[in-house]
């Protein structure tokens, strides 16, 4: 393989023999102009894993309350009580929002001020008892810390408690990104700290609970954070090893405007090629087309991304920070997006269990 | 096969038919578009990526050609059908000049009604009144128009053109370069021969002009090869063409929309233009459509060979008529190729440097 960037041919080496690359190394795939040599690695290195498949989920989006006690700079989504906007749904409401046919629904929301943790408990209960078929993947490491804070429900209670009555896994949400020089500048101090959000993972992995990670990414972080970001992911997998998926989220500039304008494509994909080469071992790495729009999305299934996530009926976090992408679209869409890349698009369940593949 | 066409192309070797094909149905993506880019840098050496501020009114929709992938047309009498008298026109183009446009590419339907005198008029009126505009008028199918009203052959009707003072032909209209594509799609428009011999009779007298493809509809690959081996042989010839610009086929509101629902994406579209890059060889310049692909897949395409943003648009009907919008500001033009990497410079039609932003 040739190189415009001479730096990435001793990379190349290690990525073809297997060999983990440093944090180092990371960096330069980052700071690289060489988007194509960045990418032909990481597709390599995906190809090594999923050959030419690409998964997706038939899956909804319950986001219980956008009541929120913390205020952190780069969400769009978290109101105050009595604040325009500001919403709480019932249990009966969100059993009523999940339909059959899904095959997951993804229960993400703020740090309510007051509801109980009983009343979480019973919401994946009822859920589940009405759509026991549907996987519930829910609650971030930060909302199971904040269980922990607000109501003193040590995360390995309040994680065997939700397993009991219904959750199938977690979601990767509230990772940020893992620099206490951020979490300062951009007030998301109140939320578990990188250590915890780890620990906690650390915790559902332990109990048989797979989970996602995130890393948002494209705001005022330099490279090196991010790179150490991937470094601390690829160390907690090492350790605990229920990671399924790692996925890169860009940052929505629409309503808070943390920088001027949208990262460009040529860093998601980047970023994506870069993820799929340091976090080896990660089985999936995901094309968040929410983030990325559509096009982004369906190129970066050529740069390492084997995931799309999937047809997310009303999802509204990103789209309340300002997301253009249409809030869920049908499978005929991500069919599209992925056979434009060339891939074969195989629908998937949260755990990853093939459901039918599509071509 | 990757290898020896990149063997090739680096020794300034011309690509074959089998090798085309190869390109647009084998090879791998990202491979293809470090060729194609390092191809780029060979051909077009410095990180610039050119852009022109243009707009692209139209001046009738009434046509007679019934192309199954046109959604803009009106047939004659139909109650949408309109066209603009010359003053309208200059307004339009009176409009484009007063944002900074360089370039009016102003084309319209096959509109049987017309004199020669109104093409004319509208030539020298541009030239008079807007002496910093180039008037980039008239497709290949319009010249044809012109002849037959007028009952002059194609070469008259380019020397009228010439002295009313135009130097420019947009390239659109050629569609797929194969009879059999041809046939299908635009079977009243007549075969590859008809955009070529316009081509070729406007670039003896010293015309440029510019080689468009819209593909993602009936055409193989086999077809595409045909195409690029057609204007790669008359680019020998002449070398009048300045660039080549591919897009997507949108469906929208067309006959064609019955068979095919949705437009090729991003992927395909970046194949497209790095395997363009390298079969033709005697082409300076490659545009990215962020226009007709998206200002995302337009970034991304400056990694994949080619070395041009094409226009502002502040004006365009066709694509708006199969319910496909964008829009773009000068700003937006300068930030989107800086942050893909590349120097933003103003152009001419002509692909002249006016300046660096």
């Amino acid at each position: 393989m040739r190189f415009s960037d001479g730096r990435l041919t001793p990379i190349w080496d290690k990525v073809r023999a297997g060999a983990r690359l440093t944090a180092a190394e990371g960096l330069i795939l980052l700071e690289t102009e060489d988007l194509l040599g960045v990418g032909r690695m990481a597709d390599h290195a995906k190809r090594r894993r999923e050959a030419d498949r690409v998964y997706f989920v038939i899956n909804r989006h319950v986001t219980p309350t956008n009541l929120c006690v913390l205020s952190c700079t780069f969400c769009g989504f978290a109101r105050k009580k009595g604040e325009a906007g500001a919403y709480e749904h019932s249990i009966e409401d969100m059993v009523a929002m999940v339909k059959d046919g899904v095959r997951e629904v993804h229960i993400v929301g703020g740090h309510h001020p007051e509801w109980p943790f009983e009343y979480y408990e019973r919401m994946i209960e009822a859920i589940h008892h009405a759509h026991p078929e549907v996987q519930i993947k829910a609650f971030t490491a930060a909302e199971i810390d904040y269980f922990w804070r607000r109501w003193k429900i040590e995360p390995k209670e309040a994680l065997a408690r939700l397993k009991a009555v219904g959750l199938r896994s977690m979601p990767g949400g509230g990772a940020e990104i893992f620099s206490s020089r951020l979490a300062r500048l951009l007030k998301y101090t109140g939320k578990a700290d990188p250590e915890r959000w780890c620990e906690i993972h650390g915790i559902a992995h332990a109990l048989g609970i797979p989970t996602n990670a995130t890393m948002l990414y494209g705001h005022v972080e330099t490279l090196a954070e991010r790179v150490d970001h991937l470094v601390r992911l690829r160390e907690q997998q090492d350790a605990s090893g229920g990671f399924l998926t790692f996925v890169p989220l860009a940052y929505q500039v629409a309503t808070t405007k943390l920088v001027p304008r949208q990262t460009p494509p040529a860093d998601s994909l980047k970023t994506i090629a870069t993820s799929r080469l340091m976090l080896d071992n990660f089985p999936h790495v995901e094309a968040y087309w929410v983030t990325l729009g559509e096009e982004t999305a369906s190129i970066a299934l050529n740069f390492g991304a084997d995931d799309v996530n999937g047809t997310l009926e009303d999802e509204r976090i990103q789209h309340l920070s300002g997301a253009e992408t249409p809030a869920g679209v049908a499978r005929e869409q991500l069919l599209r997006m992925i056979h434009d890349a060339g891939k074969i698009a195989v629908e998937r369940d949260a755990l990853y269990n093939v459901v039918q593949v599509w071509n | 096969m990757l290898d020896r066409i990149a063997d090739k192309a680096r020794n300034g070797k011309r690509l074959d038919r089998d090798e085309g094909r190869f390109l647009l149905a084998e090879a791998g993506l990202l491979e293809l578009g470090a060729l194609a880019q390092e191809v780029r840098f060979a051909r077009v050496p410095d990180k610039r990526v050119t852009f022109v501020i243009d707009s692209n009114p139209n001046y009738t929709n009434v046509c007679i050609t019934d192309c199954q992938f046109c959604a803009f047309y009106r047939k004659p009498g139909d109650p949408e059908a309109w066209t603009l008298t010359v003053d309208e026109v200059l307004a339009k183009i009176e409009f484009a000049a007063s944002k900074g446009a360089t370039t009016v590419l102003l084309q319209g339907g096959h509109n049987p009604a017309l004199p020669l005198q109104y093409y004319l008029d509208l030539v020298t009126e541009t030239r008079r009144r807007f002496p910093q505009v180039t008037p980039h008028f008239f497709t290949a199918s319009e010249i044809q128009t012109m002849a037959m009203v007028s009952q002059l052959t194609i070469g008259d009707v380019l020397d009228r053109l010439w002295e009313a003072g135009q130097r420019t032909i947009p390239g659109g209209g050629a569609e797929i370069l194969s009879e059999r594509v041809r046939t299908r799609i635009e079977p009243k428009k007549g075969g590859p021969a008809a955009w070529l011999d316009v081509h070729r009779d406007a670039h003896r007298r010293g015309f440029k002009s510019t080689a468009t493809m819209m593909y993602g509809h009936v055409e193989t690959p086999d077809d595409v090869v045909d195409h690029w081996e057609a204007i790669r042989e008359l680019q020998d010839a002449h070398g009048g063409f300045t660039a080549f610009v591919p897009w997507s086929f949108k469906p929208g509101n067309t006959l064609l929309e019955k068979w095919i629902k949705h437009y090729k994406g991003p992927n395909a579209y970046l194949r497209m233009l790095a395997a363009s890059r390298l079969y033709l060889d005697n082409f300076e310049h490659i545009q990215a459509s962020w226009f007709s692909e998206g200002k995302r897949a337009g970034q991304i395409a400056l990694h994949f060979g080619a070395d041009d943003w094409g226009g502002t648009l502040f004006e365009e009907n066709v694509h708006k008529a199969a319910d496909y919008v964008n829009t773009i500001t000068v700003e937006d033009i300068t930030a989107l190729i800086r942050e893909a990497g590349f120097a933003p410079v103003q152009r001419t039609t002509t692909y002249e440097i006016v300046k660096a932003w």
